[in-house]
């Protein structure tokens, strides 16, 4: 069974007096384990596609089967439960909380979740060793560098151990070596076993995925998974 | 979201903007320390006037010659002629009245004293032993009046400490002989100086034999009877009883007004206690203001931390969880401005009160529970229209204003 199930997606948005169809009619199927790389010009639907994907943005028409269940017609606060617990986002822009340091940071999603502290501290431990961080831990994000903080932005991700993993342009903001080192990181959770979808501009990324996406004007314009 | 990592998180988001969090738990602050002294002042003042009348005595019931169309108390009946005198005898009669412990009759009137070539006005009140007690006068040197017939005016004067000190300045004044009026009389004591009362000053007071004062005056009608009833449970019945023996000596005609000091003091009571009331009213608009500025601190923060809404709701955020953030961080403001505020208003207080010593500035504890509660109401109320506009943001749109 797939973990992501796309049917007859169609979003549009209303852009002055016209209408841009971000997506119209997609289908899709991503299957648990998966590294997907999704690729287009600007505007060709690939941040709406992740939106969607990630359940912060909902299809005008069409069904998301996430897991084998329903999620297009839950209420906002379900799919916030679902977030919690099956979505990790990776941001181009990190999006870490100024006034947190680096082991809140990484806590906040099991703070959001209610998790006892000392579940929570026994975790965001485990975690700023897996990722190098050690020495971190009380650091606010202006106190990082880039690479630090994206890998506080992954730890963040992954703490709610997701089957998901969602990065759009995770490398966009880092210089070729730290975004080598923060691909590898992803690469590696992707080999434990987590479907890793990542929306890039940059070709020598996209060509690391085991299946491509290029989108184009809201359609699948090729998928390297089809052509095999 | 666990409660006690929602009151964390808010508290980490209002220490995360000091100069934000600063003005609005100064507002609130400000709001709560004026209802304090604003309500210590009004009730200070209560408290100064139900002191100062107590001082007159205690269980008083107090005759007046003339009827008042009402029982209450009215400056007018001061002034309204007597068809009937009220008179020495009328007063001695209530001394046999069962819930009654004393009795003095009082007349009143202006006069000159002099001693040793000195010469003052002076104001002569003619009464009986028992008004000492009543008054609760303190004699100084000597005794107070002597207490034989009412109708005897023996020609003796208790006089005033500025009195005293004016006529005779060290030299001692008891058994001394002074000029008051057309009489000469012999001083048999000092009272000790109590300063400015309400009413006459007794410093400046001559009292003489009641019918002494009569004869002095030309005149037969009493200013007043006190009576003091035997406890403050008898003072209706008191009253009642002095009523009736006075009707039935004027042939059945109720030609005298009876009022109660607990009558006089209730009015002053219930209007300095409304004056309060008004006054803490004008105090609570200024906790509203407060409450609209949390509003606009928390609206401002809102539209500052849209993007970590965003973020919060991609992290699994639900829109109760970014609700309750929001409203803890309101509730945080006002809390903590209203204990700033509180302490701000009893610091106030305590400068008033050592600045006035007589002037008893307690805020009343009706009026710090009430502060503190609105302050608390307000930045709660305030902050729900904040907190639900943070909580219906549209994470996408969110996400990208970071």
């Amino acid at each position: 069974m797939p973990l992501i199930e796309l049917a007859g997606i169609d979003r549009s948005f209303l852009l002055g007096d016209t209408t841009v169809h971000a997506l119209a009619g997609l289908n899709l199927q991503i299957n648990a384990g998966e590294y997907v790389a999704v690729m287009g010009p600007s505007g060709s639907g690939k941040s709406t596609l992740l939106n969607l994907l990630g359940l912060l943005d909902r299809p005008q028409a069409g069904t998301y089967r996430l897991d084998g269940r329903d999620v297009t017609t839950l209420s906002p606060d379900e799919q916030a439960a679902v977030r919690s617990a099956k979505i990790g986002f990776v941001f181009q822009s990190f999006h870490l909380v100024p006034r947190l340091t680096a082991a809140e940071n990484i806590a906040l999603p099991m703070t959001l979740a209610g998790i006892p502290a000392a579940e929570r501290q026994r975790r965001v431990d485990q975690a700023l060793k897996d990722f190098g961080l050690d020495h971190r831990a009380d650091h606010k994000p202006d106190q990082l560098s880039g690479g630090q903080r994206q890998r506080v932005a992954i730890a963040r991700a992954t703490i709610m151990q997701p089957p998901l993993l969602l990065a759009d342009e995770p490398t966009g903001n880092l210089d070729r070596h730290t975004g080598d080192e923060v691909i590898h990181l992803l690469e590696a959770l992707n080999a434990r076993g987590v479907t890793l979808i990542i929306v890039t501009h940059d070709a020598s990324l996209g060509a690391r995925a085991r299946r491509r996406l290029i989108m184009e004007d809201g359609h699948l314009k090729s998928d390297s998974a089809a052509e095999a | 979201m666990r409660l006690a990592d929602t009151l964390h998180f808010a508290r980490a988001a209002a220490t995360g903007y000091p100069a934000r969090t600063a003005l609005s738990v100064l507002a609130m602050a400000i709001g709560v320390a004026a209802v304090v002294v604003l309500t210590a002042l009004g009730d200070g003042a209560r408290r100064y006037v139900v002191s100062q009348f107590s001082s007159l005595g205690t269980n008083l019931v107090i005759v007046l010659p003339g009827r008042s169309g009402t029982g209450g108390f009215n400056p007018a009946t001061a002034i309204t002629s007597t068809p009937r005198d009220l008179t020495i005898d009328d007063a001695a009669s209530l001394r046999r009245l069962p819930a009654v412990a004393r009795v003095a009759p009082l007349a009143v009137g202006t006069s000159e004293i002099s001693a040793g070539g000195r010469l003052r006005e002076t104001m002569v009140a003619g009464t009986a032993r028992d008004y000492f007690a009543i008054r609760n006068f303190e004699i100084a040197q000597g005794d107070a009046l002597p207490d034989d017939d009412w109708n005897r005016g023996a020609p003796v004067a208790v006089i005033g400490a500025r009195i005293q000190e004016e006529l005779f300045g060290s030299t001692p004044a008891l058994g001394q002989r002074v000029r008051v009026g057309d009489r000469r009389l012999r001083i048999v004591g000092v009272l000790k100086p109590t300063g400015q009362g309400l009413g006459m000053n007794t410093d400046e007071l001559v009292i003489v034999p009641v019918a002494l004062a009569q004869a002095m005056f030309n005149s037969n009608t009493l200013f007043r009877v006190l009576v003091e009833a035997s406890s403050r449970d008898a003072i209706p019945a008191a009253r009642e009883s002095v009523l009736n023996t006075l009707k039935q000596r004027h042939r059945g005609e109720e030609d005298v007004t009876v009022i109660t000091q607990d009558a006089v003091l209730a009015t002053f009571d219930r209007l300095l206690g409304a004056l309060t009331l008004a006054v803490a009213g004008i105090a609570a608009i200024s906790l509203a203001v407060a409450g609209i500025l949390v509003m606009n601190v928390m609206l401002v923060a809102v539209t500052q931390r849209t993007g970590e809404i965003g973020l919060l709701k991609a992290l699994g955020a639900s829109g109760r969880d970014i609700r309750r953030a929001f409203l803890a961080e309101a509730a945080m403001l006002s809390a903590v401005g209203a204990v700033v505020g509180y302490l701000l208003g009893q610091a106030g207080a305590f400068a008033l009160r050592q600045a006035f010593p007589v002037f008893p500035a307690y805020p009343p504890d009706w009026a710090v529970i009430a502060g503190l509660a609105t302050a608390l109401g307000t930045g709660l109320l305030f902050g729900v229209m904040p907190a639900r506009r943070a909580a219906r943001l549209d994470p996408v749109q969110a996400l990208m204003k970071h």
